[in-house]
């Protein structure tokens, strides 16, 4: 079923290129053929679910930086999966994609959370705001050059910011980020441990200033 | 009409009469009907809905009544992670609640941002909101949640009764 897929997909569209994938079949797509393609998947293909919508980010000054993935489920014909992975548009401050909320209603909140974490802008999204993170955020936390414990930043609510003067600080790691090991071990031995153990509770922190993991 | 020289020897008052501080009056009323904010945030509101149920029953200590209004509670108990996105939310609520007040921390997430130690988590529900009693455990069987609000009460006895209802 999936070798009826993807010859009736590249006869209609020879510009799509197959992408290495180790269960259901993937295609890479150039952007401005997305649209058309997803639309073939669904109107002609019975694609009616759009399961996931992600993105990757391939680390700073690559080229594409940033390449939309989209996960479609056939639910007429079970088991039948494809994704279909396209790159982005725009700067690497700014990039682009077309949104899908006309195809996928669902889209809209995957969208909304792959702007948020990535800030991909959908063009022809009918309201991209954050959606996990508050509005007037600065930063994109799933970007590679964010750093995992954050950026030191003010709180969402200012009067409450100032009345408690407490800030979005970068979180002490305390040793982190922590790892579980792998393999038949007891349960003790199995809990996730820091990569980094050069302080922990047994041995004292180096100075105060680890606290905040500043990246600069 | 009694005169405190007739208390110690009129066995006609004997018995019918207790003497005792103001403070320790009202101290007394205060942590045995501890009416809780519940604040669940994530899993540890489960374990904080077993103490309120048959098995644990908060009751016996005079906790049963959780109010989802802060107007009409005396203690929030934090249940959960708190993000940096919530945690305007709860100091507006801890602010809301009318003075006595006081707060646990229930669960690591709660006192200490716990396990995420991430860019989204406040790391301790203590830099928003002053915290009586910290619970560790992830989450904390519901004895040890019963064991805070015993330590609450415990401190709450033993604090002078006016000092708190200017507090913030």
């Amino acid at each position: 079923m999936s070798a009826d897929v993807t010859n009736a997909l590249k006869q209609k569209f020879p510009q799509v290129t197959d992408r290495p994938s180790s269960d259901h079949p993937a295609f890479d797509v150039p952007l401005a053929d997305v649209l058309a393609v997803l639309r073939y998947f669904r109107d002609e293909q019975q694609f009616d679910l759009l399961m996931d919508l992600t993105a990757i980010d391939w680390a700073e000054g690559a080229s594409p930086r940033f390449t939309v993935v989209y996960h479609l489920l056939s639910t007429t014909r079970p088991g039948t999966y494809v994704r279909v992975a396209a790159p982005c548009a725009g700067t690497e401050a700014e990039p682009t994609a077309p949104s899908v909320v006309p195809l996928w209603p669902a889209a809209d909140w995957h969208e909304r959370e792959c702007f948020d974490m990535f800030g991909i802008r959908f063009e022809g999204h009918p309201d991209l705001r954050r959606i996990l993170m508050w509005d007037g955020y600065p930063y994109f936390p799933l970007r590679k050059e964010f750093p995992l414990a954050g950026i030191e930043t003010d709180l969402p609510v200012a009067d409450i910011a100032e009345e408690t003067g407490t800030r979005v600080i970068a979180a002490p790691m305390a040793g982190g980020p922590f790892v579980a090991s792998q393999g038949e071990m007891n349960l003790t031995e199995a809990e996730p441990r820091a990569k980094d153990e050069s302080w922990s509770d047994r041995r004292a922190r180096p100075d105060q200033t680890a606290l905040r993991q500043m990246k600069d | 009409m009694v005169t405190p020289q007739e208390l110690g020897y009129n066995s006609k008052v004997e018995g019918g009469v207790i003497v005792s501080r103001a403070d320790a009056a009202i101290n007394w009323i205060r942590t045995n009907s501890m009416w809780p904010m519940p604040m669940g945030l994530a899993c540890c509101a489960i374990e904080l809905m077993a103490v309120g149920g048959a098995r644990f029953d908060i009751a016996r200590f005079g906790a049963e009544v959780m109010r989802f209004s802060p107007r009409q509670s005396d203690c929030m108990i934090v249940a959960g992670t708190v993000t940096y996105k919530m945690a305007p939310q709860v100091r507006r609520i801890y602010d809301q609640m009318a003075a006595p007040k006081w707060v646990i921390a229930m669960g690591a997430c709660a006192s200490s941002g716990g396990m995420y130690r991430s860019y989204a988590t406040l790391q301790g529900v203590d830099r928003i909101v002053p915290v009586d009693v910290y619970v560790s455990g992830c989450p904390p069987r519901p004895e040890a949640l019963l064991d805070a609000l015993l330590k609450l009460q415990d401190k709450v006895r033993r604090e002078p009764a006016a000092s708190r209802l200017l507090s913030a």
